[in-house]
């Protein structure tokens, strides 16, 4: 009788050592989702894979990015004209950021204290001061401005326009714009290698992503994809990731409902993963071992286990979710 | 001796093409490029008896095309070419010809018409070898697409048949076999029921009947006295098809049907190339830029005077020429793509230049559904499912 007395707690108190370490082993991670239709964001807890809570936020949410500390959370609001600012400890708006007209993407500098924007209905791209709130100036760009990134060593941003089917190369330090790129039609992402020297665009009408060299703002590898059963018109790229590691490139298809892998030692396309309906924007956990997509007609999550290559769980959000950040809890 | 002189031959035939195309290249971005296009208009007479709240703006078509030339010239900037648009609007048919003579003599080589069948064909008469290109942006006849085949017309309003098709495929989509066909008694009316007669056969619905509204009554104050005797019938039918192109009575149709049916064609649900309901693919940024312009709703007619002018710019942009011929044969050939705000490339059939579309199914307020339908198959594109396909049209303007 004693000794079970004895034992209780003692389990108890296992139990609760052993669900702490596994905590501080895997920290745990939160999925910031933006549902366009519902005017809300989804946060997804990544050890449950579940939707935890909605938090409400301006009209038409889409872009949304982290800052450096993980503290806060910058949401293009795209009807309501603004960049709203997300606390999230609180989960309460906290303020706006002078955005301009119809934000639709936006982009960090890597010191933390600029932050671009594209405002797809004035054809501008407008440069952010975080700390005065202020615009420090608007870059006229070609019609309808989406896809934004801003070099790992900071010194170029880049804009593509969806109906003048460019890159513009912007010089952050004067703002100026030094080059243009035509690229397949409709381009919508962009993304640096890590080591500066290589730009990654995807065309969404085109069909295609295309590798641009920094140095010449030239194109110098295009990929095309072919899904069996597929009609290649609706094969449309949107969302690009590449992992740290220089090994793989993901491209998310739009309505062709697949995710394609990218080999990037063999420059080939590896496979084809098959996710939600009409899939947008990727994002990966801090360590690379998950991928999450959004799937706008499905208004799902999918999520890929990297290393096995396969889409393991599919999380119902809201209406047309957009966009998707990771935050990183320690 | 001979060897060397052929070696040092070849090598300086290799170098020179390596300047020549080096100069060449240079040049193709150095040098700017303008670009006028003529908007040419034919005032229409309003059918008698249309309701003034159905009548379409008077700028329609024309803003479309303005807006294409701002977004075209914003493009421009960074390629150093710049586009304009001039307006003609003739009240009498001979105007017309005058117009597009004189234009040409000053080297004006495009033209986007928004005029009737008879003189698209009478204008494709004065074309014939020259170097111009004409964009229909107006007349959806089908004989144009089918028997009547205009070489130096390029067509970016769908067609009668393709309407038709992509109301006569949802309806097969939704089970909706059974049509009870109404059409006006003008001829543009019986040409459009004849259309979807055609689309009918072709995707296997039955019409069980068919009516013609030859009445002359003000449906405004009556509707409800004589639309449900109008449409009784001695079969049982799933929906009214009804075609009447200047909606003289259609609109009255819904809700007064004898048998609670829904109604298509020219009210309830149309299949169209743009409304304003359509947002998705980017046409809410379309449809916005369009609202801030021109201070009103988007329409069809202005959506396919955009594409016309587009089509245009896009060739523009990729060439970086003006040349109307070089132009002309970049817009014709497989390369020719254009995004359009339709979730897919654009391309014009070769055989008609007809540009391929898929079109909107929507009633005044939401979009209902897009066609091609789900689980239509074609060899080549299921967007030749809708309207006429190389093996049913007679045109072969080029294959």
């Amino acid at each position: 009788m004693k000794k079970t007395l004895f034992l209780k707690p003692f389990l108890s108190c296992l139990i609760v050592t052993a669900l702490f370490s596994a905590s501080a082993v895997y920290a745990t991670e939160f999925a910031y989702v933006t549902n366009e239709k519902d005017d809300n964001i989804s946060v997804i807890d990544l050890k449950l894979n579940k939707v935890i809570k909605q938090i409400s936020v301006g009209e038409r949410p889409r872009g949304i990015i982290l800052n450096k500390e993980q503290t806060l959370a910058y949401i293009c609001a795209s009807e309501s004209d603004s960049i709203q600012i997300l606390d999230i400890a609180t989960e309460q708006i906290i303020g706006e950021l002078p955005s301009g007209e119809d934000p639709e993407t936006i982009a960090l500098h890597p010191n933390g204290k600029i932050i671009y924007t594209s405002n797809e209905d004035d054809a501008l791209l407008t440069v952010i001061d975080i700390d005065s709130a202020s615009v420090i100036t608007q870059v006229d760009v070609g019609v309808e401005p989406e896809g934004l990134a801003v070099s790992p060593d900071g010194k170029i941003v880049v804009v593509t326009s969806e109906t003048t089917n460019m890159v513009h190369w912007i010089e952050t330090k004067t703002h100026k714009n030094f080059a243009n790129t035509l690229v397949g039609s409709r381009p919508r992402s962009a993304k640096f290698t890590k080591d500066n020297k290589y730009l990654w665009v995807s065309s969404e009408i085109g069909g295609t992503v295309v590798i641009l060299d920094v140095a010449s703002q030239k194109i110098i590898k295009e990929f095309t994809f072919d899904i069996r059963g597929i009609h290649h018109d609706r094969v449309q790229p949107v969302g690009i990731e590449l992992t740290q590691d220089g090994r793989y490139a993901f491209v998310a298809l739009g309505p062709a409902n697949h995710v394609a892998v990218i080999d990037r030692k063999k420059m080939a396309v590896e496979e084809y993963l098959l996710v939600g309906r009409r899939v947008w924007q990727l994002a990966f956990n801090k360590d690379e071992s998950q991928l999450l997509t959004t799937n706008g007609i499905s208004g799902d999550v999918s999520i890929i286990d990297v290393d096995r290559m396969k889409v393991t769980k599919s999380i119902k959000v809201g209406r047309y979710p957009w966009g998707v950040v990771i935050r990183n809890k320690p | 001796m001979f060897d060397v002189t052929r070696v040092r031959f070849k090598k300086f035939l290799v170098t020179s093409i390596v300047i020549f195309t080096w100069l060449f290249s240079l040049n193709a971005i150095s040098s700017p490029i303008t670009l006028d296009i003529s908007y040419v208009k034919l005032a229409k007479q309003q059918v008698a008896g249309t309701s003034n709240y159905f009548k379409k703006p008077e700028n329609s078509g024309f803003q479309g095309a303005k807006l294409a030339i701002s977004d075209s010239n914003t493009t421009g900037k960074f390629l150093q070419q710049h586009f304009s648009l001039s307006y003609f609007l003739a009240t009498k048919s001979p105007q017309l010809l005058a117009y597009l003579d004189g234009q040409y003599q000053q080297g004006q080589r495009i033209f986007m018409l928004d005029v009737p069948l008879a003189q698209l064909v009478q204008l494709e008469q004065w074309a014939k070898n020259k170097s111009v290109l004409l964009f229909n942006v107006s007349e959806t006849a089908d004989e144009l697409r089918n028997s009547q085949c205009l070489s130096s017309v390029l067509h970016t309003i769908p067609s009668d048949a393709m309407k038709s098709d992509a109301l006569a495929q949802w309806l097969l989509y939704r089970r909706m076999n059974k049509v009870l066909l109404v059409q006006g008694s003008n001829s543009e009316d019986v040409l459009l029921a004849k259309s979807f007669k055609r689309a009918a056969k072709r995707f296997g619905l039955k019409i069980i009947d068919e009516k013609q509204w030859d009445f002359n009554t003000d449906l405004r104050r009556s509707a409800q006295q004589e639309i449900p005797l109008f449409t009784q019938t001695v079969k049982d039918y799933d929906v009214v098809y009804v075609a009447n192109k200047s909606k003289s009575f259609a609109e009255f149709l819904p809700f007064n049907t004898y048998l609670p049916r829904p109604v298509i064609g020219s009210a309830g649900l149309e299949a169209l190339a743009w409304h304003s309901v359509i947002e998705q693919w980017g046409a809410t940024q379309l449809q916005n830029r369009f609202i801030e312009m021109a201070d009103r709703k988007m329409n069809e007619l202005d959506f396919s005077a955009y594409l016309a002018v587009r089509s245009v710019a896009e060739s523009v942009h990729k060439l970086h020429s003006n040349a109307s011929n070089e132009l002309i044969e970049y817009i014709n050939s497989a390369d020719f793509e254009l995004a359009a705000y339709k979730g897919r490339k654009l391309s014009f059939r070769p055989w008609s230049r007809q540009l391929r579309m898929p079109l909107a199914l929507v009633h005044p307020h939401a979009l209902v559904s897009q066609s091609p339908q789900p689980g239509m198959l074609h060899p080549i594109t299921e967007l030749d499912t809708l309207g006429f396909d190389a093996q049913e049209s007679q045109c072969e303007l080029s294959r």
